[in-house]
């Protein structure tokens, strides 16, 4: 059996800078999974360089990567990848267990100031099973926060939502860029882009268009403008 | 973390666990069984006298005939007085001759054998009185109608608990006066009764009952179980002396000593204790490879859980060790709970067959370090595949 060697990306050059909210768009096959598994340090590029924070992360091992993941980036996955049978609490934590400097009053102090950021201080003790995919995604995403990391990377963070839920989570992502954070989103809805400050559109390994959000939406505002759900 | 993923499924946990539970568990119980049962023959071997040397007739040939030893009529009193004088490494020495028969008292009557010896005889066989008095060497030189009881005798003739001291019994139509009870000595290895006897003064037994002169058997003990080989060899050359045997003829006698017997009993039931202890092994073994299948499925059904982890900042040494730590903790818990059910079923089997069972240190030290080793062992294939897995395929896989 040959190997056949694929370009998922060919030439591309981008740039994100610092308290940046960028939309990263296109049909799958595009190129834009391995475009965020590079810049989550997961994969290397086999060509060019990556620096993330004004490090090359191109030339790094196995070991020191992982550990930039640690400290540098925060993942928000479309399907949660919460630990089943764990807490809230304790799938927040977990991020920090592989970081050796940190102590564990440290460490629940910080999950638990992460839980209270994303609106969950009062479901700390629930466990997966007992949430909603909604109240998942948002122990998800303060698992991302609590090391405190440069980016945060969600992919299809709201795929798996409704649109109401999916604008409260847009709403949330809206109000950490706010304060400061860099966060690289993975959609291909385009109404969850336009939330967003900068998009990216892939298309066979190439950027095909790359272009700041005109009217952007503010997610809360949206919420507000969906019809109230009967209870 | 790796407490926390075994509590998560406590189920599969415990299941895992059993194996190794059992096989602990089993490890302990036969070695202590192992163990105990030799023992219990050691003790029954010491029991049977300190430093124990019996002379028994040998194989004769009449005519080109071989005869069987019991009709060998070469053992004689003479013999016994000639090691008494000339071997010095024999302490205490007496003749021995048996006889079955019926025991008499009132309308009571039992079934037992009686034995004759000298004042020594007790000594040897290191048999204690219980109430009133030995036999005497005068009462032997006088063929005295006195006899010794053991204890089932005694509760035989008389009802449970009596002390028949005084009384005088009837063997084989013979009075004999009851001056003393043996100390209880219980069953021996064989399962045989070794209270069920009588004793005398040899001279009654061979004179009035046996009618006859030779002797049975010689009982003898050395100085100390050092002395004992030297004892034998002592013993060998006087006795070929007295029986004038040639140079090139064989022995007409047969020396054994409690150590031979000892030796013979004991290695029956080492190699008894290493079968048992081989059978626990394998099913020691089998737990092991429980938890190396527990760890295998675990690490499939976990890819995501170990993507997610690899993905927040977890090195493969991280996962690698974690995976390792569970299957560790899976089978040091399970030995530890193997070691304390094991000590529980020794305790359990002591109660129902009294045998003297201890459990062995050095069985439970080495059982702890099979687990441990097993976990280390069985866990680190499927820890090292889950520490090799791509974060990225992980993170994708259903």
């Amino acid at each position: 059996m040959g190997e056949v060697t694929v370009h998922a990306l060919r030439g591309v050059d981008l740039k994100i800078r610092e308290g940046e909210f960028v939309a990263i768009m296109g049909a799958s096959g595009s190129g834009k999974s391995t475009m965020l598994n590079i810049i989550g340090c997961l994969d290397r590029p086999t060509e060019g360089i990556y620096l993330l924070d004004g490090v090359n992360v191109a030339g790094m091992s196995k070991n020191e990567r992982a550990a930039i993941r640690n400290l540098k980036i925060g993942f928000v996955f479309q399907s949660y990848n919460l630990l089943s049978r764990t807490s809230a609490l304790e799938n927040v934590e977990l991020p920090l267990m592989y970081n050796p400097n940190v102590g564990s009053r440290e460490r629940r102090e910080k999950a638990m100031a992460a839980l209270e950021a994303v609106g969950l201080a009062d479901r700390m003790d629930h466990m997966p099973n007992q949430l909603s995919g909604g109240q998942q995604q948002r122990v998800a995403i303060a698992r991302s926060l609590v090391n405190d990391p440069v980016v945060i990377l969600a992919d299809e963070a709201t795929g798996n939502l409704d649109t109401r839920t999916s604008y409260e989570i847009m709403s949330l992502f809206q109000e950490l860029n706010t304060k400061g954070k860099t966060i690289v989103f993975v959609t291909h809805e385009s109404d969850i882009a336009r939330c967003m400050t900068r998009s990216v559109v892939f298309r066979d390994g190439h950027i095909i268009r790359e272009e700041e959000v005109k009217s952007r939406l503010i997610a809360a505002e949206m919420l507000q403008a969906l019809p109230v759900e009967e209870e | 973390m790796a407490i926390n993923a075994l509590k998560r499924n406590k189920m599969r946990s415990f299941l895992t666990m059993l194996g190794i539970i059992i096989g602990v568990a089993s490890v302990i119980t036969m070695l202590a069984i192992g163990q105990g049962s030799k023992k219990s023959i050691q003790d029954q071997i010491a029991s049977m006298g300190s430093n124990m040397l019996f002379v028994m007739p040998g194989n004769m040939r009449m005519g080109g005939v071989q005869q069987g030893s019991s009709s060998s009529q070469r053992l004689t009193v003479k013999d016994v007085a000639a090691i008494r004088a000339e071997c010095d490494a024999v302490v205490a020495v007496s003749p021995e001759v048996r006889s079955s028969g019926q025991a008499v008292y009132g309308n009571a009557n039992w079934p037992t054998t009686i034995y004759g010896g000298n004042e020594q005889y007790l000594e040897i066989r290191s048999w204690g009185v219980v109430s009133g008095r030995n036999i005497t060497d005068s009462e032997a030189d006088g063929s005295a109608k006195v006899c010794l009881v053991g204890r089932t005798v005694a509760d035989e003739l008389f009802g449970e608990g009596i002390d028949p001291t005084g009384e005088t019994i009837r063997f084989k139509n013979i009075p004999f006066r009851i001056i003393g009870v043996l100390e209880e000595k219980g069953q021996n290895s064989f399962g045989q009764d070794q209270d069920d006897v009588m004793i005398a003064p040899y001279t009654t037994v061979q004179k009035r009952i046996l009618a006859q002169t030779h002797i049975q058997s010689i009982q003898m003990s050395a100085g100390s179980a050092e002395e004992s080989d030297l004892a034998e060899a002592q013993v060998e050359e006087v006795l070929r002396r007295t029986h004038r045997l040639r140079e090139n003829e064989d022995n007409d006698f047969e020396i054994r000593s409690q150590e031979e017997l000892a030796t013979t009993m004991t290695s029956v039931t080492e190699i008894l204790t290493i079968l048992l202890g081989a059978i626990a092994g394998i099913s020691l073994l089998v737990g092991g490879i429980g938890i190396m299948n527990i760890m295998y499925v675990s690490v499939t059904e976990r890819t995501r859980e170990i993507g997610l982890r690899m993905s927040i900042g977890g090195r493969s040494v991280d996962i690698l060790l974690q995976f390792l730590i569970e299957s560790i903790l899976l089978s040091v818990f399970g030995g530890l709970i193997g070691i304390v059910i094991g000590f529980a079923a020794s305790a359990v089997v002591e109660a129902f067959t009294s045998w003297p069972i201890s459990v062995m240190w050095s069985s439970v030290i080495l059982a702890f370090v099979v687990c441990t080793v097993i976990g280390v062992f069985f866990g680190w294939y499927p820890a090292r595949r889950a520490s090799e897995l791509d974060p990225i395929d992980a993170l994708r896989f259903e």
